[in-house]
């Protein structure tokens, strides 16, 4: 597996939400910087899903707040996958 | 200058079809009012696919009629249904009309009867909605239409599984639009009331018709054409501030 590209990531996202690929940093937040709504929240976990063929359970979807948040997720599953 | 001027009148006439280059999946679309359906929705323009889970001939003769195609699919499957969607590629109309009968007392209605009609009726409309959903949302536009029932909001003795399918698809079809409307897309519902088709052959003899014809201020029993005009007023671009609505079409049997 190759490993991950936080430009595809940014990409993906700004264009499920609608801005520009720069604006999507790790420190910035889904709602309050990037005015991303629950909707949008949740297409742009779905499409993470089918990207990196993860899924996101309940529970850590509460704690997305920042783009960080959701890379951290990304990595720490690659990690688990890098080992298995 | 005669025929330059009647050259140019049909070009100037001819708006492209309300629904040119959509894509609509009608399930239960091979007969009764989903096929009616499935032909209003390809005179309005849409590429229409027929959803059908047995009768493959009825499903392919309506898909041929409307210059569309049919695909098998049971709807109460969420991984079929996925997998249909996924093949279709892109659905903007989507026409939840699979739906079935099993009436009896309730003091006589087997769980299994009661369980099937909530999984056809209802549940299947829950599997399609939500496999059509996150194209629909890409798009920033769609249309849902679910067919509910007149008995979803009168009730019925002997279909106490039907009426509460047919209520619940109100209950998903008003909550549905306020969840996706700030993306251009509608969720309605049309409660026909008692049409003559292969779903109603069993319960809606001729006295019995004539008896509802004599009640329904309109004097006139309904047809499945009848039902499929408010569904394809509900799709088109002119119906794009209605959401959340039943649309009743019943001749007034129920008011």
């Amino acid at each position: 597996m190759a490993e991950l590209d936080f430009k595809e990531l940014q990409e993906l996202a700004a264009e499920i939400l609608g801005v520009e690929p720069e604006q999507v940093q790790m420190n910035v937040s889904f709602q309050r910087d990037l005015a991303a709504d629950s909707l949008d929240l949740v297409e742009l976990i779905a499409a993470v899903e089918d990207k990196y063929d993860v899924e996101l359970p309940e529970e850590q979807l509460e704690q997305m707040k920042n783009v960080g948040d959701l890379w951290q997720f990304l990595e720490a599953r690659e990690a688990e996958r890098t080992r298995a | 200058m005669g025929v330059a001027g009647e050259a140019s009148r049909p070009a100037a006439a001819t708006a492209p079809p309300p629904l040119e280059g959509r894509t609509a999946l009608v399930t239960g679309g091979g007969k009764g009012i989903g096929r009616a359906t499935a032909i209003a929705l390809a005179e309005m323009g849409a590429s229409v696919v027929v959803a059908y889970r047995s009768d493959s001939g009825a499903a392919e003769e309506t898909a041929h009629q409307v210059g569309g195609s049919a695909v098998q699919c049971d709807v109460t499957y969420g991984e079929a249904v996925q997998a249909m969607v996924k093949a279709i590629g892109k659905v903007d109309v989507l026409v939840n009309n699979a739906g079935a009968v099993r009436d009896n007392l309730l003091l006589r209605m087997k769980e299994a009867d009661w369980d099937y009609i909530l999984q056809t009726d209802l549940t299947s409309a829950f599997h399609t909605t939500k496999a059509v959903m996150s194209g629909m949302l890409r798009a920033r536009w769609g249309r849902i239409v679910n067919m509910t029932s007149v008995v979803g909001i009168t009730g019925n003795p002997g279909q106490a599984n039907y009426a509460a399918a047919k209520a619940g698809l109100i209950g998903f079809t008003k909550s549905i639009a306020k969840e996706i409307g700030s993306r251009s897309i509608t969720c309605n519902a049309v409660a026909p009331g008692y049409v003559r088709t292969e779903l109603t052959e069993a319960s809606l003899t001729d006295e019995i018709v004539a008896e509802l014809v004599k009640r329904t201020p309109l004097q006139r029993e309904g047809s499945a054409e009848d039902v499929a005009a408010a569904v394809a007023f509900l799709c088109s671009p002119a119906a794009g501030f209605i959401t959340g609505h039943v649309l009743v079409v019943d001749g007034g049997l129920s008011i």
